[in-house]
């Protein structure tokens, strides 16, 4: 039986209102790529963003032309660095809306980024018998550095549930706040569902109790406008690389009075203002919490990403992925026995799903090999897997310069998959 | 059969696909012609964790030759253990633990068997070396 026609190339005919498929995908010169002599589609951007060539560009630069650690050096070199370090940290700034440049610290990614909040808030906040309240739809990166937490601090960690379609009950999460609640983290979209959180909601009811936020935004600056101020979180943290920018590079905010009376996390290089060996007075902030060089690389191409999708426009990057979306989720109606899991209202652009007598790695297997990247498994999020009674899905998350041809072609791989297997 | 002569008829069987999915299907058609494995060995004693699909894996010893029942929740990876458990199967522990399993690589299965695969294949065929290992320990411990 014949299936796919895929020794032709790919046409590209979806139209978006706001922008030219074709210049945008001339613009991620990855998408040009063909894996197992197939046009690569490139559905895995939950995971990791794929990089416009202003990013490549940028990072290339700093090495060819500007090279040199900052803050440090008298020299031109160092001097003209630190500006475009400095300069980053304020895109960031406006990017989110922060109100100083004092509440953005860079970090290595979200992961990085709870962790050395788990650690300064904990050091600092946390006693035995603490609550730590967190959402049954966390990533591992906002359930074990807090777990950990709790360890050694003899707190208790508690998790607000999820009904069937995956939103919170928030009734439940209501129930959850009491005295002893010292944080509450949740994450704007998560990563396993695309399922979109309400969260000035749940920020405005934790702060009925005066009890502080983290919001995990790792999967939410790529796809909606984000305004920590409008949102009035204490925290909010995302990676460069889920935002077209390049890896090891992501943002802690917090509010300034949270920031300063928080201690350091890892200690030496710039973040510290004077050492004798009786004591060490450290720096102010931002430079605080970051020690040892910085990633300026990162933290210059992340700026760069950042310019790149606001020129776009977020609104418009986030309409355009609605579109794949609803598309995307009709269409995989249209295959017996496919189930998607997480089937919330509000969801950003990442469809997850079982296949009846399927199992998601063979699925994987097989459309990879048709070109087709997916993720497979329980996404780093086992606790949502196993609420669903589930032990994986198949995770296609889309991105701006995908198509709705591309997601014909995941079909077509879709009934392949079922007529092997199924 | 010896253990080459049965890897190169597998290489033989597989020359002739040009494209995946015709592997694919066969790998599918040996994973579902497998024997199926008795409930009872399909325990957490014998389950070799991967991080997406899971493989069982049981070995008994019968007049010299090791005799190895496996499993697994994923066809495809159901299939390739039906080829590692066709090669090795019936074999004096010896044989199993001198055994280059160079078959996998010229059919093109080698990237199933990387490290960095979440499948439990590699250490599954870690695991059919160890019990050799182990049933020729006892077997010297006996002589």
């Amino acid at each position: 039986m014949q299936f796919l026609s895929n020794e032709l190339p790919l046409i590209h005919k979806t139209n978006y209102l706001m922008f030219d498929i074709q210049k945008i995908r001339d613009d991620f010169p990855i998408l040009h790529r063909k894996v197992y002599d197939k046009d690569l589609i490139y559905f895995d951007n939950a995971a990791t963003t794929q990089k416009p060539q202003s990013v490549i560009d940028a990072v290339t630069e700093v090495y060819e032309f500007q090279n040199s650690n900052i803050h440090r050096g008298v020299h031109y070199l160092s001097e003209q660095l630190t500006d475009s370090f400095e300069k980053a940290r304020k895109t960031t700034r406006e990017f989110i809306n922060a109100k100083s440049e004092k509440e953005i610290i860079f970090t290595a990614g979200t992961t990085a980024s709870i962790n050395l909040l788990a650690f300064s808030f904990g050091e600092k906040i946390i006693k035995t018998g603490d609550e730590i309240l967190i959402t049954a739809l966390e990533h591992h990166a906002n359930i074990v550095p807090w777990q950990m937490l709790c360890e050694r601090k003899g707190a208790v960690l508690k998790v607000a549930p999820v009904n069937d379609k995956g939103e919170l009950l928030f009734e439940e999460y209501q129930k959850l706040l009491s005295e002893k609640t010292r944080l509450v983290g949740v994450t704007h979209i998560s990563n396993a569902l695309g399922i979109i959180n309400d969260v000035k909601a749940i920020i405005d009811e934790a702060h009925e109790r005066d009890i502080p936020v983290l919001i995990d935004g790792a999967q939410s600056v790529q796809h909606t406008h984000v305004d920590v101020q409008a949102l009035n979180c204490e925290f909010f943290v995302f990676s460069g690389h889920k935002l077209y920018g390049p890896t090891g590079i992501g943002v802690l905010y917090g509010k300034e009075e949270w920031l300063e009376k928080l201690p350091p996390y890892q200690t030496g290089g710039e973040m510290i203002h004077k050492v004798t060996f009786e004591k060490t007075t450290f720096n102010e902030l931002p430079f605080k919490f970051e020690a040892g060089t910085p990633n300026y690389t990162g933290a210059i191409g992340m700026a760069e990403a950042i310019n790149y999708v606001s020129e776009l426009g977020i609104e418009d990057i986030a309409a355009c992925e609605h579109q794949l979306l609803e598309y995307g989720t009709k269409r995989m109606q249209e295959i017996d026995g496919l189930q998607i899991i997480g089937t919330a209202e509000k969801k950003a652009s990442v469809i997850s799903f079982v296949m009846e007598g399927v199992h998601h790695y063979d699925a994987g297997m097989i459309l990879d090999k048709l070109g087709i990247a997916v993720r497979t498994g329980h996404h780093c999020a086992e606790p949502v897997m196993t609420r669903f009674g589930i032990e994986g899905t198949i995770r296609a998350s889309f991105a701006f310069y995908n198509t709705k041809e591309e997601i014909d072609t995941l079909i077509d791989g879709l009934q392949r998959v079922k007529t092997m297997l199924g | 059969m010896s253990i080459k002569e049965k890897q190169e008829e597998i290489i033989e069987e597989f020359s002739v696909f040009d494209d995946w999915m015709d592997k694919y299907n066969y790998l599918i058609e040996l994973g579902n012609d497998l024997p199926d494995m008795e409930e009872q060995y399909k325990t957490q004693k014998n389950l070799i964790e991967g991080c997406q699909s899971k493989v069982w894996l049981n070995a008994d010893m019968e007049d010299g030759k090791l005799k190895f029942s496996a499993d697994s929740d994923a066809i495809i990876t159901k299939g390739i253990i039906a080829l590692l458990v066709r090669v090795l199967n019936n074999e004096t522990p010896e044989d199993v633990l001198n055994t280059d399993l160079y078959f996998i690589n010229e059919i093109g299965l080698q990237q199933n068997l990387s490290p960095t695969r979440s499948n439990g294949l590699l250490a599954m065929v870690k695991q059919m070396k160890l019990y050799a290992m182990a049933f020729n320990a006892k077997k010297q411990k006996e002589n």
